[in-house]
């Protein structure tokens, strides 16, 4: 067994994901030393495509997170469709298929409140492009713990009301551009 | 201050889930923390309490707030022929191994309201293995097992039952096993002639037959790693040789110490066989 990382990079992210995410994963180094937890909104019904998209661009590994995957360093994990997606430990991501929060399963509040909860001070989150008010509870919980928020710079976003959102709730948040959060998590590895 | 708040939040929540064990045999303490954390937070929010101590205070002294609470705890989300995938790999590779046998015992374990139930049953009954066939429902919460015997359902629901029952290979129309009254609809006696319904926990109850089928869908990932090695070990003991075991579509044999006890059968369904013993 690999020894669990003493910190862990969650985000969220809604409506212009995808091209946000091209931007920022592909650009992480193959020893990239902390897991990354990924909460992308995406329909109930269909066989998600994000992960096998990623892997192809990455340097990191990628995987759709089945239930009690076990959490490694240099790994992007995506919530699956139709289930909620939570921290258990700094060893595992586990599944759940309550109610739907926000009309969101997977939502990003209900895995930024497990990552708060599990991590303490020890999270850097990041709250992407959105149409929807889902994230930025989680993100103040993450701030109250102590931990790292970060949003992505409105004015830049495909869709500006879910980091808007977030800075409502979290108005010390540092903002950022794509570019800007890509080389942050590149130094803090 | 925020640290120690949820410092003492952990103490409660292990207190609560003794306190239900010890007063009410209701063994909680090994499921997947993150999720009952997020639940009891929600009950005692709604049920009104400023914490959970008081929320087992009460608990503790009035056992009409059990069911309340229990209700809660589990989570009690289900579809008839959710994945259809699922049930069509079931009637498309499993069935043709199921008709080579005289008589047949399938466990739906962790049953809820019985949408799974009816799925199997409507599914045996299209491809003439009903009649051979005895059932075991078996669920921890009593209310669903009510509700799973009824066989009542809301008619809004009807319209994705129908249409994943034709994704799953039905041979029939689903409006064949229901009838419809007040914005609700009854689903046909004679489908549960066969079942047994029971209350039974794969925490703290043992095997109880030998099994050809077993199907446990989204029920284990409540349950710590520790927890789940348990069930699949009962679920491991209760099948016959080359008997099948089908889990939910993001869970997986692959973290379980029993893996080995396994075959995939159909990998993408989660589909399980069980080993020569
Ligand atoms: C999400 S539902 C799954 C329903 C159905 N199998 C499906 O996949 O659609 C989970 C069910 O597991 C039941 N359950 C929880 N703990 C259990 C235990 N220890 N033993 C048996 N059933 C349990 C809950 O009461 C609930 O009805």
């Amino acid at each position: 067994m690999t020894p669990a990382s003493p910190r862990a990079i969650v985000i969220g992210a809604s409506a212009g994901a995808l091209e946000a995410l091209s931007v920022i994963l592909p650009s992480l180094p193959h020893d990239f030393r902390s897991p990354i937890i990924i909460v992308v909104h995406i329909p109930p019904d269909k066989r998600s495509v994000l992960a096998e998209l990623f892997r192809a661009k990455c340097k990191i590994q990628v995987i759709e997170v089945e239930d009690k995957e076990p959490l490694r360093p240099a790994t992007a994990y995506f919530a699956p469709p139709d289930y909620h997606l939570l921290i258990e430990d700094r060893e595992t991501l586990g599944l759940t298929c309550e109610e739907p929060v926000l009309f969101s399963r997977p939502s990003i509040d209900v895995m930024f409140e497990s990552a708060a909860d599990i991590y303490g001070r020890d999270v850097t989150a990041v709250l992407l492009t959105g149409a929807n008010q889902d994230g930025a509870k989680g993100l103040l919980a993450i701030a109250e713990a102590g931990g790292e928020v970060i949003l992505q710079d409105p004015g830049g976003a495909f869709a500006a009301a879910m980091p808007e959102a977030g800075l409502k709730l979290c108005p010390d948040a540092t903002v950022m551009s794509l570019d800007g959060i890509s080389e942050h998590l590149r130094r803090i590895g | 201050m925020i640290e120690t708040f949820e410092k003492i939040e952990d103490i409660e929540i292990r207190l609560l889930l003794e306190a239900l064990y010890v007063r009410y045999h209701y063994d909680f303490r090994n499921y997947a923390m993150g999720s009952i954390k997020r639940r009891l937070r929600q009950a005692r929010e709604q049920m009104g309490f400023a914490t959970i101590s008081a929320l087992q205070e009460r608990v503790l002294h009035d056992e009409t707030m059990l069911p309340r609470l229990l209700d809660y705890l589990t989570v009690q989300v289900s579809e008839m022929f959710r994945d259809p995938s699922y049930f069509r790999a079931i009637r498309e590779k499993v069935v043709p191994h199921l008709k080579t046998y005289p008589s047949l015992k399938v466990w739906i374990a962790g049953c809820s309201c019985g949408e799974e139930v009816y799925s199997l049953a409507i599914l045996f009954r299209e491809e003439g293995l009903e009649d051979r066939t005895i059932f075991y429902a078996t669920d921890i919460n009593q209310d669903a097992l009510r509700a799973a015997e009824a066989g009542v359902y809301d008619l809004d629901r009807i319209q994705l039952f129908t249409e994943n029952h034709r994704k799953s290979g039905g041979k029939s129309s689903l409006s064949d096993y229901y009838h419809a009254s007040y914005g609700r609809v009854s689903f046909d006696r004679s489908l549960r002639e066969r079942v047994v319904f029971s209350d039974h926990s794969l925490v703290t109850d043992a095997v109880f037959g030998e099994m050809h089928l077993i199907s446990c869908r989204n029920v284990m990932i409540y349950f710590d790693r520790p927890l789940q090695d348990r069930a699949v070990g009962l679920f491991s003991d209760s099948l016959a040789r080359k008997g099948f075991f089908g889990i939910g579509s993001k869970e997986s044999l692959r973290f379980s110490a029993h893996a080995e006890e396994f075959k995939e059968f159909v990998r993408e369904e989660k589909i399980y066989q069980r080993l020569g013993k």
